[in-house]
């Protein structure tokens, strides 16, 4: 025990480790809040589609040796999500076949750039990291911890002053519109807010485990609460826990820290599913 | 006093009218009952009402104080998600949200306004309860009080009793009622012709052969028999 303790504060002694510590839990508090909505509006796996597009992004910027990524990965990853939101009903193709789409041709793409053009000496290693996070967020610049709590406030914030809007156009968009709501306006927040959050997950948890970090924390609450705002907080609560016990569990554990944030979300999401079953009898 | 006049109207998408020739008024206290085949347009004059798409031809006008940006709306059951994480309270208080204006939260106004709409439509009590928890009956109570949130005079009902067993059908056009009493506008789109006729006091046909006038009027044009066209 004594050593698990001496592990962890030796760790916390540098500042880099507690800037991922910080940022950990800003993004998992920010992805959390967009859980419930994104779930709700059946729109799961845009966070899926557009971590891949911001791959892309990434590799875009790899390549061109840009030392900032999120220079590039923001407005691409924004400008794309406003684009998938802002189709609306009457498009040809259906939504999650755009996402699809564009997720596989962006992470095609960006695998092919980074193999191609790095001057990396390690492209597996980079393709690697970008994909599961693994060490990335201990490597996080002191502009990329700025950035991403300048975007943490603005999500948080901009959820906490649209939180009616939000409930009404994810619970019945329809009749938001038929009465008078500016229902597109606030689809487009949600897309900038959503882009946030992914460009911001990408680096703790990495492209592909990026989903789980939406979606689970807000399945778990849905299994216990059944009050929007209780869901909503109740899976802030999930998100941030995890993600701080997986960030020091894989320092203690040295396993890859994404996979141990994404597999407690999981553990919780059981277990919430049992406490639900549990209290419904 | 018509809460909303239409003369002439066409509705449609992309310049193609669905249907056409569709003159009808609203008042106080009336409950307009629309019938019509399937792909007669019936969904498409709910959508132009509520102002989601514009007529192509003809008038639709509103009384001051009612507007179409302001119809209270209850829509077709299962176009809603049943297991939506929402207290009754959550949301029957987003009905007020086009009255917030720039305000981000709702205010006493707001809740005072939602409490009210709540025991007109006798759901007060079911408050706290999860939206996924009630009945279907409950459900559409719930919505219209939603409704009565955002409008207080017209309420727009689409199909509002499908899918509900006679009794709760039965309840649910008590509640209507007591609403209508209250100088309510009711437009009802309906499949169930028989049940809305007998609470209806005017029929709006949406067909090649469109019709509007009392009750009355139309059971003559069809003989006392029920006739689905």
């Amino acid at each position: 025990m004594t050593d698990v303790v001496g592990t962890l504060s030796s760790y916390l002694s540098y500042p880099f480790v507690r800037y991922a510590l910080e940022v950990g839990v800003l993004i998992a508090l920010c992805s959390s809040l967009l859980g419930t909505t994104l779930v709700m509006k059946r729109l799961s796996f845009i966070g899926d589609g557009l971590s891949h597009v911001a791959f892309g992004a990434y590799a875009v910027a790899a390549v061109a040796g840009l030392s900032e990524n999120m220079l590039i990965t923001i407005p691409a990853t924004v400008a794309v999500a406003i684009l998938l939101l802002k189709r609306g009903q009457d498009a040809k193709v259906r939504g999650d076949a755009v996402i699809a789409m564009l997720s596989v041709a962006s992470l095609a793409g960006g695998y092919l750039l980074m193999n191609m053009f790095s001057t990396s000496s390690n492209v597996s290693g980079d393709v690697c990291s970008s994909l599961f996070g693994s060490t990335s967020i201990l490597t996080l610049s002191l502009f990329e911890v700025l950035c991403c709590a300048a975007m943490s406030v603005v999500v948080v914030g901009a959820f906490v002053l649209l939180y009616n809007r939000i409930f009404s156009i994810t619970f019945d968009e329809s009749f938001a519109r038929a009465t008078g709501i500016h229902t597109s306006r606030y689809n487009t927040a949600l897309a900038i807010m959503v882009s946030f959050v992914i460009v911001m997950g990408m680096s703790l948890v990495g492209a592909l485990l990026l989903s789980a970090l939406v979606v689970f924390p807000a399945l778990s609450a849905m299994r216990v609460c059944r009050t929007f705002r209780g869901v909503t907080i109740c899976s802030a609560i999930v998100s941030v826990a995890c993600a701080l016990a997986g960030m020091l569990l894989s320092m203690v554990l040295s396993t890859p820290v994404g996979a141990t944030i994404v597999l407690l979300d999981a553990v919780a999401f059981g277990a919430f599913t049992l406490a639900g079953k549990v209290s419904r009898r | 006093m018509s809460y909303v006049i239409a003369q002439d109207l066409a509705v449609g998408y992309e310049g193609k009218a669905v249907a056409e020739n569709i003159s009808f008024e609203v008042g106080a206290g009336d409950l307009l009952c629309v019938i019509g085949q399937n792909g007669a347009g019936k969904s498409t004059l709910v959508k132009t009402l509520l102002g989601l798409i514009d007529p192509l031809r003809g008038t639709l006008a509103f009384d001051e104080g009612v507007s179409a940006s302001s119809v209270g709306y209850l829509p077709q059951r299962g176009e809603l998600q049943r297991d939506f994480p929402a207290s009754v309270w959550e949301i029957a208080l987003s009905g007020n949200l086009i009255h917030l204006g720039r305000r981000p939260f709702y205010g006493p106004a707001e809740k005072e306004a939602t409490r009210k709409a709540l025991e007109r439509v006798g759901a007060w009590d079911l408050r706290n309860q999860p939206f996924s928890n009630l009945s279907g009956g409950q459900r559409q109570r719930v919505l219209i009080a939603r409704a009565l949130c955002a409008a207080t005079r017209l309420l727009v009902l689409d199909e509002p009793t499908t899918g509900l067993d006679p009794l709760a059908a039965a309840e649910l056009y008590d509640t209507i009622n007591r609403l209508r009493a209250e100088d309510v506008g009711v437009i009802s789109v309906s499949h169930d012709v028989d049940a809305a006729l007998e609470h209806a006091s005017h029929v709006l046909r949406v067909s090649d052969k469109p019709f509007f006038g009392t009750v009355q009027a139309w059971r003559q044009l069809v003989g006392g028999s029920a006739v689905n066209d």
